[in-house]
């Protein structure tokens, strides 16, 4: 049996993550990959607020990370590690 | 009344030497990325893994057993608060590596709780870094990286790994904690090497 397994560069995520990441994002439910868990990045712990180096988002349900943001002067870093999916609300 | 004393103003803030780009505190601010670790002491260990997969391990017991060094050093934490003169007791790096042999150039310092951060081994030995266990004579709190923490004052202080649990020797480098997440590799303060490209 043969596929053929066509694809593009990622260019062609260019348009739906721009609008991604224009929408709001805290009533998007995000499923955890440690435990599964599924809420609303509202309800994740997030460490680091104050004053530390970047934001740290914990599953409220494991305390495992969901989500690391970090902010430099010439970038923003997103670590997504913790999520299975996030459903953002269109 | 209207007598000014030399020490009335303390000491001037031009006449302190700090790496470019940081400010004096006093305090000593609580960073935190996640749920403070509490570790037993009758549990606690550090652990050396070299390059091959041995390991060394030593309990609080043989930690306090070892001879320890008290030093006052000055503290940069990339945040840009830097403080000066803390003081800590604790046993020299280099201490565990006499038990050690490892080819490696870098180790992961693996702390209680999952945080990571990448130093050369260069930067561990010879005096210039310790497990510390007390600040100012008092044991170290749980909130400053107590049972013990790595305190590696010539970078910048978050390679200090808090609830340090041990060592994994590294035959390459490879980045941390927040040395993934846009922080530099090396993080010399004087150098301002806070982020990746720095
Ligand atoms: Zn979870």
């Amino acid at each position: 049996m043969a596929f053929t397994e066509t694809f593009t560069d990622g260019n062609a995520l260019a348009g739906p993550l721009r609008e991604i990441f224009a929408l709001e994002m805290t009533s998007a439910d995000g499923r955890c990959v440690t435990c599964g868990r599924t809420g609303p990045v509202a309800d994740l712990r997030v460490y680091g607020h104050e004053n530390g180096p970047g934001l740290v988002a914990r599953c409220p349900g494991c305390e495992e990370i969901v989500l690391r943001l970090v902010v430099t002067p010439e970038r923003v870093w997103l670590d997504l590690r913790g999520l299975v999916s996030l459903a953002v609300i269109r | 009344m209207g007598i000014v004393t030399p020490g009335f103003t303390g000491r001037r803030r031009s006449d302190v030497n700090l790496p470019p780009g940081q400010y004096l505190t006093e305090d000593f601010p609580v960073l935190s990325a996640g749920p403070t670790p509490r570790i037993p002491l009758d549990t606690w260990e550090f652990v050396i893994v070299t390059e091959t997969g041995e390991k060394h391990t030593w309990s609080w017991a043989q930690l306090m057993a070892m001879p320890s060094e008290d030093v006052t050093v000055d503290i940069h934490c990339v945040t840009k608060w830097s403080k000066l003169g803390t003081r800590w007791r604790g046993v020299p790096v280099s201490a565990f590596f006499d038990e050690v042999e490892t080819a490696a150039d870098f180790a992961m310092a693996v702390s209680y709780g999952g945080y990571t951060t990448n130093v050369p081994l260069d930067d561990l030995l010879d005096g210039q870094a310790w497990v510390a266990y007390k600040f100012d004579d008092d044991d170290l709190a749980p909130e400053h990286g107590g049972p013990a923490r790595l305190v590696v004052p010539h970078l910048y202080f978050w390679k200090s790994a808090k609830w340090v649990r041990g060592l994994r020797m590294m035959l390459e480098d490879e980045p941390g904690f927040w040395e993934t997440a846009g922080y530099h590799d090396y993080g010399d303060p004087w150098r301002e090497q806070r982020y990746q490209g720095d």
